[in-house]
């Protein structure tokens, strides 16, 4: 067996879709944003592979950028986590459903 | 089977079986932890893709300083999760798995389909570090700087959000 692209873009197809998987089962406002970090680190896989077999230097540089964004996407997560549970003494999301209907 | 495939087929078992427990496990710190392993896993398969630098940032940044946030808020808000996290949400239950299920079988039918263009071994892209950071102040200069006007943001809307309305 020779590990090609196809097999970690594989990988990071499972790892989205576990990601995935989290953000819709766990109802949990820290575990969701936890499975968002998952499909963000199995696109960021899935770029560095391009980048190794594509022979550039841009997935890479893309990488960079997100992990960048991932840090202020997860600090206003939080904070907005830190805000509810302020309000209403939970971070179940189920609890939050005032714009429903 | 050579040491690399052995190595690859480690890391990514161990990835997946983490992001497996990260999903089931009660308690949220736990998952935490389990998260912070998915993210070294995985900055093992980078070095595998010999891109040594973005090993590094990844390590750094997010087992470092996102999970150490996350540890934080958990330990700042105190809660007490259900150990039975599973009662209660049957559609999610159902929904969720079933949507990852058709997602993967989806990229699968598409990698199966694809053929990339052979590349020979020697020839493929080594990601050090003078490689990977000259395009960023070079070529990628505008983005950086929006970047940073964004974390900023980030930094300033952080601070407005979590200060309370009720002090002075």
């Amino acid at each position: 067996m020779i590990v090609g692209l196809n097999h970690y873009l594989a990988v990071s197809a499972i790892l989205f879709s576990l990601g995935l998987v989290c953000l819709l089962v766990r109802r949990d406002a820290l575990l969701i944003l936890m499975g968002l970090e998952m499909n963000l680190n199995a696109a960021n896989l899935a770029l560095v592979a391009f980048s190794r077999f594509g022979r550039g230097a841009s997935g890479q540089v893309m990488t960079f950028f997100v992990i960048a964004i991932a840090a202020a996407e997860v600090a206003i997560g939080l904070a907005i986590v830190v805000a509810l549970y302020r309000k209403r003494k939970s971070v179940n999301l189920d609890d939050f459903r005032t714009l429903r209907n | 089977m050579t040491e690399y495939d052995t190595v690859f087929l480690f890391f990514s078992v161990a990835l997946v079986l983490s992001a497996l427990m990260v999903i089931i496990s009660p308690n949220a710190v736990v998952s935490a932890l389990y998260l912070v392993l998915v993210f070294v896993f995985t900055a093992g398969l980078y070095i595998l893709l010999q891109a040594f630098f973005l090993a590094v940032i990844q390590i750094l940044v997010y087992a470092g300083a996102i999970m150490v946030l996350f540890l934080f808020v958990l330990m700042l808000l105190d809660l007490r999760t259900p150990t039975r996290w599973w009662a209660g949400n049957l559609p999610a239950l159902v929904g969720g798995p079933v949507t990852g299920l058709a997602f993967g079988l989806a990229v699968w039918a598409t990698l199966k389909r694809t053929t990339w263009p052979v590349v020979e071994q020697g020839t493929l892209f080594r990601g050090d570090m003078t490689q990977v950071v000259t395009p960023v102040f070079a070529r990628f200069l505008l983005p950086v700087e929006v970047t940073g006007v964004l974390l900023l943001v980030a930094t300033i809307g952080v601070v407005v959000l979590t200060k309370r309305e009720d002090r002075p």
